[in-house]
């Protein structure tokens, strides 16, 4: 998977449509539904922060479980780095949340105990920091690799179900659930969904970008010490 | 060793480790009872009932973190590396968790007494109640009982603790606090049924990761 990641078509594909997503996103004619107006611009930029994550998210929790099985370095290596991203996209997500529900939902943070999503966010954002701080507590490389993958496991399948019963006993305020209406039903002409799966594509391809750079460096520093870890 | 006869031998050596250092569980028990003290001390005449279950829950979550605690991180790694001579991985985890819900068990329910004595005791639905505190004392106890495993193997133990294992007992506790609040507005266990479902297949689970996760971990 590394080799291809040296290619240089995905990123100039993901450049211009971050350009696109950015210029075009900002022009878009909306389809100024009452309350939302034209804060509905936010979907080109807010949600795909959250497709970006949970992908990386999830081709990390891949690694850690191939790490455990294989014990190959390289993976630990990915699936760290990935999660750095992922993190960062994370908190992407949570200020453009905020900034979104503060014109919609009221104000900037009243609806952050009683929407599940948010929650279920936090609540994600929280179990991530904490894997990097049991990282920095181990000195011993394979031993914080193996800790860090079993801990990286653990709490995400119990997350994910959790998660996704929670808000079955909830009603949540984002589209979709709880009675309110989803995109689609705005999107009559098309025009969101027309900039909405480029930026989607822009900013997970910009995630793997960024975590490729980080892998790379990381491997530079095992070369420094002459170990070979790929 | 084979698996069940190894199983009740750990819990055999866990009891008999309780019962030799008593200064352990009182402790905890203390801390307890501070706990219920100041929240009795704050009170003073009433209190709303969400007020009540939210503090009651966070009670049992800081005792279950203290008592739990010590399951691996007291054992120092010579005496675990005797420990993985003698018995299997899955014998080991499933020996710790029976033991920590065990004592969760026996704490919850002196909570329940010293809580109920000094704050009032609101619940009319008792079936249900109990069922969530057996439930929650179960989830409490595997989650520790795990996150014990993999902070042991870290530096700084003690903060590693609360910060790995809280964020995944939100869940859990959002659910046992709804089941309560609901205990105490009407005694119906069929609006509860679903909650205390969803409670059992978190429980099995949670016990389930432990079981498939912790062989990876517990060589050095």
């Amino acid at each position: 998977m590394l080799k291809q990641l040296h290619n240089k078509w995905w990123k100039v594909l993901c450049v211009v449509l971050l350009l696109y997503t950015f210029g075009y996103g900002l022009f878009v004619p909306t389809p100024n539904v009452v309350l939302l107006h034209e804060t509905i611009r936010n979907l080109f930029f807010h949600v795909p922060c959250w497709f970006a994550m949970l992908l990386l998210m999830l081709t990390s929790l891949i690694y850690s479980v191939m790490y455990l099985r294989k014990g190959r370095m390289i993976y630990d290596v990915v699936a760290t780095n990935m999660l750095k991203v992922a993190l960062l996209f994370g908190v992407l997500g949570y200020i453009t949340g905020m900034l979104w529900g503060s014109y919609t939902w009221g104000n900037l943070t009243s609806w952050m105990t009683s929407d599940t999503k948010t929650l279920g966010a936090a609540i994600g954002l929280l179990i991530y920091f904490a894997y990097f701080i049991l990282r920095g507590s181990i000195d011993d490389e394979e031993k914080r690799a193996r800790v860090s993958a079993v801990y990286s496991i653990f709490a995400f399948v119990l997350l994910n179900v959790a998660i996704n019963v929670v808000p079955r006993l909830k009603d949540s305020l984002h589209p979709g659930s709880g009675g309110n209406a989803t995109f689609t039903v705005y999107d009559l002409d098309s025009h969101l969904r027309m900039v909405f799966y480029p930026a989607v594509f822009a900013y997970t391809t910009l995630g793997l970008w960024i975590s490729s750079l980080l892998i790379r460096i990381s491997i530079l520093h095992y070369k420094q010490h002459h170990i070979d870890i790929e | 060793m084979r698996f069940w006869p190894s199983v009740i031998a750990l819990l055999r050596k866990d009891l008999l480790l309780e019962w030799r250092l008593k200064y352990a569980i009182s402790g905890i028990l203390l801390y307890m009872l501070c706990i219920v003290f100041i929240l009795f001390l704050t009170f003073s005449d009433s209190v709303s009932d969400p007020v009540w279950v939210v503090l009651f829950w966070i009670v049992i979550l800081f005792t279950a973190v203290n008592a739990v605690a010590k399951s691996f991180l007291l054992e120092g790694p010579a005496r675990q590396l005797y420990y993985y001579t003698v018995a299997g991985p899955h014998a080991i985890i499933l020996a710790k968790i029976i033991y920590n819900m065990a004592v969760m068990l026996v704490l919850s329910a002196l909570a329940v007494c010293f809580y109920g004595i000094t704050c009032g005791f609101p619940i009319v639905d008792d079936t249900s109640f109990m069922l969530a505190l057996l439930l929650g004392a179960t989830a409490f106890a595997s989650v520790f009982s795990m996150i014990s495993a993999i902070a042991g193997k870290a530096s700084n133990s003690g903060t590693l603790m609360a910060i790995l294992s809280f964020p995944m007992l939100i869940p859990v506790l959002i659910i046992l606090i709804r089941i309560t609040l609901k205990a105490i507005a009407a005694n119906d266990g069929a609006a509860n049924a679903q909650d205390l479902l969803y409670l059992t297949g978190l429980n099995i689970l949670i016990i389930g990761m432990a079981l498939i996760l912790f062989p990876y971990l517990w060589r050095d």
